[in-house]
């Protein structure tokens, strides 16, 4: 029975705050995509739109369901739950943090631990495309069917070099768990150099970021929705909650992505830098921030920033505050220190999904395809080859 | 607990099974069977065999029937008519001769029960990709190597026979 209750207070925990990020993370998403082009972005709703997301619940919520009159009804209706429910359910099996003990409850910061944990987010992934794809069809529209059926063929052919890619780093650490994957890569090089899979397998890292980006659908990889062609493509025609559920699969697909390369390949919450310097950097960091905030708020550029950046800069400071008691708390700083990294490095790639949107163009379709299977799967094959041959010839 | 989930998940396989047959569109016969293999895979979970399980989700459900869907929504391919004229005669014959398959197969199946035995849910423990992959590259390495060659034999021949001539 207490399995039970910890099971589902951890599973509440996870899936609030999991929620609340991907409302944010679209948040973040168009603001950066804003600076980028010299825009502010929103701006009306809240201190600098930060109630954006909010506004944004209320309206997909409250808007009406336009169900068009020649669709599939079923596999209409299906469509965006099925994508929304297994870009959500991989989530399951990513740990955040190592076993911790709060009072009497030990318990390690994740869901479940399966001894297939990859597998599993694999075969997830790999089923996840029938929401995009039903999505399309059931449409019973053109554009909505081509962007379905570009989407099918582009996970495919990129589902071959993202698997090639996961297994180079499996080969290493000779487990399927991302608990065990994780344990492989604490510790460092030389006293100081963190024993990352991506420096040994920086070509396997580079090809499952390029085919993440792909398997998300993500500029510049997003053929299935390309504007100018298909309209919307694949949801060209949803509404209300049911593009919102495609909306949310998207980013959930993204915090999936991001958060398995870096249990594969940056080493889930190690940090960079050995035990006591380690410590010091979410407090510099977040001293950092709250301090130019305050700067800036003193030299306001728009006339609310004298209000709004002063108190974001104490929020700031208030969290270095909170990592710096942490150090003379056991069990906070044992949290909090795993989630600083495993966050950290799931924002700074998630960062660089958003960047990569604001910076490129669009592939064409013949090069998405050639990309993939002339440049990406050959380089993946490679990779594994060598991979293996390295195990093979320094285990016993 | 183990009988609970193994009868939710045989049962939705049977009726998807079930639903695969009666279905006149294609889509929905593709994701009946996926519905089918999905729930196997559970079920090859509750027996032990995990990589099993996940290499059925990932090699049927997400790779063969993504493919299968695909073709069937390249083509278009709509709802399938009943162009068969079924009389009362082959009615009435169908219902007697189904009672009879039917209890053929109980028949066989009662005479069988004594000799197998129960399953025992979490007994099997050799289902790990460990296992999995010693017993492939030891045990039944042959069959494993004849079967890729197979494959690749399939391959080539599709690529042949798609293969527009220049």
């Amino acid at each position: 029975m207490n399995f039970l209750i910890l099971s589902l207070i951890k599973a509440a925990v996870v899936a609030f705050v999991l929620l609340t990020a991907l409302a944010y993370l679209q948040w973040i998403e168009r603001k950066v995509i804003a600076h980028i082009q010299l825009r502010v972005g929103p701006y009306r709703v809240g201190p600098h739109g930060l109630l954006q997301p909010l506004a944004d619940v209320v309206k997909l919520i409250t808007k009406e369901g336009v169900i068009p009159s020649h669709v599939n009804r079923v596999f209409y209706l299906m469509a965006p739950w099925v994508a929304v429910t297994l870009a959500l359910i991989s989530i399951a099996v990513i740990p955040f943090g190592p076993e911790i003990q709060v009072g009497p409850v030990k318990t390690w910061m994740q869901l479940t631990d399966l001894n297939i944990g990859i597998l599993f987010v694999l075969a997830v992934s790999s089923v996840g495309v029938y929401g995009v794809a039903l999505g399309g069809w059931a449409s019973n529209n053109k554009y909505a069917l081509l962007g379905g059926l570009r989407s099918s063929a582009q996970m495919i052919s990129y589902e071959l070099p993202l698997g090639l890619a996961v297994a180079a780093p499996l080969l290493l650490a000779n487990t399927l768990s991302f608990r065990k994957m994780v344990e492989y890569q604490t510790g460092y090089w030389l006293g100081f150099i963190p024993r990352w899979n991506a420096i040994p397998e920086i070509f396997g890292f580079l090809v499952f970021l390029i085919a993440g980006f792909a398997e998300t659908n993500r500029v510049p990889f997003d053929l299935p929705e390309a504007e100018n062609e298909l309209v919307a493509g694949f949801h060209t025609e949803y509404s209300s909650m049911k593009f919102a559920a495609f909306f949310m699969a998207e980013y959930a697909n993204m915090v999936t992505v991001t958060a398995v390369a870096t249990l594969l390949f940056l080493g889930g919450w190690t940090p960079l830098f050995p035990e006591p310097y380690s410590d010091a950097i979410p407090i510099l960091v977040f001293l950092f921030g709250g301090l130019i905030a305050i700067y800036h708020g003193l030299n306001p550029a728009r006339r609310k920033d004298k209000f709004t950046l002063p108190a974001a800069g104490l929020v700031f400071l208030g969290i270095a505050a909170i990592f710096g008691l942490s150090l003379f708390v056991p069990v906070l700083k044992a949290i909090l220190m795993a989630l600083f990294w495993f966050c950290g490095k799931i924002g700074i790639l998630l960062f660089l999904f958003i960047w990569v949107r604001g910076t490129l163009p669009r592939f064409r379709y013949d090069q998405l395809m050639r990309f993939a299977w002339i440049f990406l799967f050959p380089l993946s094959v490679l990779n594994l080859l060598v991979t293996s041959l390295v195990v093979a010839l320094t285990s016993k | 607990m183990t009988a609970l989930i193994f009868f939710i998940f045989a049962g939705i396989a049977v009726f998807c099974g079930i639903n695969l047959v009666v279905q006149t569109h294609p889509i929905a016969s593709a994701l009946s069977l996926i519905g089918v293999m999905g729930s196997l895979a559970i079920l090859y979970l509750q027996l032990g065999g995990e990589f099993i399980a996940a290499a059925q989700v990932i090699v049927y459900a997400g790779a063969i029937m993504v493919l299968f869907v695909f073709v069937i929504m390249l083509l278009n391919a709509g709802a399938e008519g009943t162009s068969l004229q079924v009389s009362r005669f082959t009615k009435y014959l169908g219902i007697v001769l189904l009672a009879a398959f039917l209890g053929l197969i109980s028949f066989i199946i009662q005479a069988m029960l004594p000799k197998t035995e129960g399953v025992v849910f979490g007994l099997f423990q050799g289902g790990t990709a460990l296992d999995v992959g010693r017993k492939l590259f030891t045990v039944y390495l042959l069959p494993f190597e004849v079967t890729s060659v197979l494959i690749l034999i399939a391959i080539v021949g599709a690529v042949v026979l798609a293969r527009k001539e220049v």
